[in-house]
């Protein structure tokens, strides 16, 4: 498993400086640590509360909204695609950017496959948890594949229609 | 029709060139099947019964004659010598080889053509009513908006992995010849009270094992809306559809389990975030690919025309043509001209090469190059001068595709069935096949309209739940067998036909057609359909005839 970071139009593997904490477990004192929704909605004042950074995750059935007040103290948010095909956390990672303004780190992690990167990125993820060895070689050449992106998302391409009318 | 600009080009040759290093991964063995599967269905290419099947778009039906024949040579040179068109206005070629789909997708690709989305969780091919552009009674070109979503779902970063497939049609008539009220959207575009035309939106419609008629979500969408409001559905739906049943996982389960009330406030409180962002439509896009649908240039005819009354009044087999296959044009002098598929001897929808490629040739002699792809799986010359209708006959005639059948017993709509499909429990060509012998022509025309609809297997491919008569393959006990149902409608006043009792054995079935087309023909009363017979006096007679009991 490794950590990757868009940087420039490729991707840099990157320590993770957060731990997932498991529901059952004790929270280690300092440092950044990701927790789940229950969790975080159950502890959520000795969470905010901690000296360390703070990330929650969430399960693809779990909507940003539940999260959106408290987003400027959420340094993390990690969205779980628990295989592939489950497309719900495309959506998060949206409606973090473009609805709630979201500046921080948006995570990709669960099932996280390499043709599905430049989706990803167009969708707003910044770090991939990845198990694909080959991701941080290919990182720049699948994301760059297609050149022409129609659908204006929160990621700043210029689409075929701004190019059309000279706004690119 | 729409020409690709710079951008529209770009994207499908990137397409082409990742599909093909993705398929050299998997002939070097560098990936498994597994891996490879949701890579190649994402390009339209499924694997069947004995071969790989590949699914090219024909987006909204429309194609011209430089496709046409783009078509004709790919099914000559990787293919048997022949395509079948589907009831999503698609073409499918059943035996290419896997190492050679990135050249055919190359070759589609120079006369912009494409396989994205053709299969998968994503939202395929938007399909649309087949006499678009030559309709008398449209309010405008329903492609101009087919296309704009076209563009829009292409890729799409956020709905390419739905909770299952999503299909949209859009028709811009009263009389709905696209069904849109059985697909996951439906689009019609009409004019509000002050003449400003939009959009009637409806939702939750759908075939496949639990039909829906869909349910009007807007009454009225503004055209500038036209792609914030599709966002803000798809957008509730990837939250909400269900996924952890693929039967339950279509949006008409979503609108039918939570109620069209619930699922319009949901909409519309995302639409109210979206609505004024950059999905806002620009006047100036949407004159720009409405430019692209121009009306050809139309000659100033005279609305009669001498020559085609002439040979109808002493020739009547041109005379049931013109009659059943030939439609009113919204410009004076010109005609569509319907070219059925469905002939003796061919399953329904295929098309040789050689037949492509004449088609290819009369869409340039006789119709501006334009030719059209129904959901009844025939073919339209959509703007020929009715004058010229009978030379146009006789190119037809040699040809074996003079069928003077569309919308009659023999224009039946069926599925590829168990001779293709790995999904089917039962054959449905032969049994289009023997029902389309059984009855002649002058028989026929006696009974007037009457769709039949075929399906091999519940997922209802051929349609069966719309059919005026719809007939479903199941398996019992390891036989082919066939439910009945009769009172489908498609159109705008779509309704889903009711199962009969119990199924018959692929010996029965004919009889059994026969003898619901002899109940029609005992009750009807003067100019009745077998639709309209069927809804004035309910299924009991039909029944009595069929199992002799009341």
């Amino acid at each position: 498993m490794a950590l990757l970071e868009r940087k420039d139009g490729g991707a840099v593997e990157i320590e993770d400086r957060f731990t997932r904490v498991e529901d059952d477990a004790a929270l280690p004192s300092s440092g950044g640590v990701i927790v789940s929704l229950p969790r975080f909605e159950q502890e959520r004042e000795a969470l905010l509360a901690r000296s360390g950074e703070l990330g929650v995750w969430l399960a693809s059935n779990e909507s940003p909204k539940a999260i959106g007040g408290d987003l400027d103290r959420i340094a993390v948010v990690a969205l779980d695609f628990p295989v592939f095909s489950d497309g719900r956390a495309f959506t998060s990672a949206r409606l973090l950017r473009e609805r709630y303004g979201y500046a921080g780190e948006v995570r990709a992690i669960g099932d996280v496959l390499l043709e599905q990167l430049s989706f990803m990125v167009r969708s707003g993820f910044s770090t991939f948890e990845v198990r694909d060895p080959k991701a941080l070689a290919e990182f720049e050449r699948v994301v760059g594949e297609v050149r022409v992106v129609y659908q204006p998302t929160g990621d700043g391409r210029t689409t075929a229609l701004q190019r059309r009318l000279g706004r690119g | 029709m729409y020409r690709y600009d710079e951008h529209d080009h770009a994207l499908v040759q990137d397409r082409v060139a990742q599909f093909r290093r993705q398929v050299e991964r998997r002939m070097q063995g560098e990936i498994t099947e597994e891996q490879f599967r949701p890579l190649r269905l994402m390009n339209g290419l499924y694997l069947q019964l004995h071969a790989y099947m590949l699914r090219v778009a024909i987006p909204y039906g429309t194609l011209d004659s430089r496709q046409m024949r783009k078509l004709a040579w790919i099914a000559r040179r990787y293919d048997k010598g022949y395509g079948h068109f589907t009831t999503r206005q698609n073409l499918q070629y059943n035996w290419p080889k896997l190492e050679e789909t990135p050249d055919i997708l190359a070759e589609l690709a120079e006369v912009e053509m494409h396989a994205i989305q053709t299969s998968g969780n994503c939202i395929r091919n938007v399909t649309s009513d087949q006499y678009a552009g030559a309709a008398k009674d449209e309010v405008e070109d329903p492609r101009i908006w087919c296309e704009i979503a076209r563009q829009w779902s292409t890729l799409h970063p956020e709905f390419s992995f739905l909770p299952r497939k999503f299909k949209i049609a859009i028709t811009a008539c009263e009389h709905d010849r696209a069904a849109v009220k059985v697909h996951d959207i439906g689009v019609i575009v009409k004019r509000d009270a002050g003449g400003e035309v939009g959009f009637e939106v409806i939702v939750g419609g759908g075939l496949g094992r639990t039909p829906f008629v869909g349910k009007t979500i807007r009454e009225f969408l503004p055209k500038e809306h036209f792609l914030s409001y599709l966002e803000a559905v798809l957008r509730v739906y990837n939250q909400l559809g269900r996924r952890d049943n693929k039967f339950k996982a279509r949006i008409k389960v979503t609108v039918h389990e939570i109620g069209i009330e619930e699922f319009r406030r949901l909409v519309e409180e995302e639409w109210a975030a979206i609505r004024d962002t950059s999905l806002k439509l620009p006047k100036e896009e949407v004159d720009r690919i409405a430019a692209h649908f121009q009306p050809p240039a139309f000659r100033a005819l005279d609305a009669t025309a001498r020559a085609t009354e002439d040979r109808a009044a002493k020739d009547p087999a041109f005379a049931s043509w013109l009659r059943h296959n030939v439609a009113p044009h919204k410009a004076s002098g010109y005609a569509i001209a319907n070219v059925s598929l469905k002939v003796p001897g061919q399953a329904p929808g295929d098309a040789s090469a050689e037949q492509m490629d004449l088609l290819a040739d009369l869409a340039d002699e006789y119709s501006f190059s334009e030719l059209r792809v129904t959901h009844a799986q025939n073919i339209v010359l959509p703007h020929v001068e009715r004058d010229r209708l009978p030379a146009l006959y006789d190119r037809l005639v040699p040809a074996g595709l003079a069928a003077a059948n569309v919308g009659l017993v023999s224009d039946i709509i069926c599925c590829p069935g168990l001779d293709y499909c790995s999904l089917a429990n039962a054959r449905s060509i032969p049994v289009a096949q023997q029902i389309a012998e059984r009855f002649d022509a002058a028989k026929q025309e006696r009974i007037g309209e009457l769709q039949i609809k075929i399906s091999g297997c519940i997922n209802a491919c051929g349609h069966h739940h719309v059919g005026h008569i719809g007939i479903l393959g199941v398996d019992r006990k390891g036989e082919e067998h066939y439910q009945v149902q009769i009172g489908g409608s498609a159109d705008e006043n779509a309704s889903l036909g009711r199962i009969l009792g119990r199924g018959f054995s692929a010996d029965e079935v004919v009889d059994v057609v026969d003898k619901l087309v002899e109940t029609y023909l005992d009750l009807r009363e003067e100019g009745e359909t077998f639709l309209e017979t069927y809804r004035r006096i309910g299924q009991e007679p039909f029944k009595e005839r069929v199992y002799g009991t009341a």
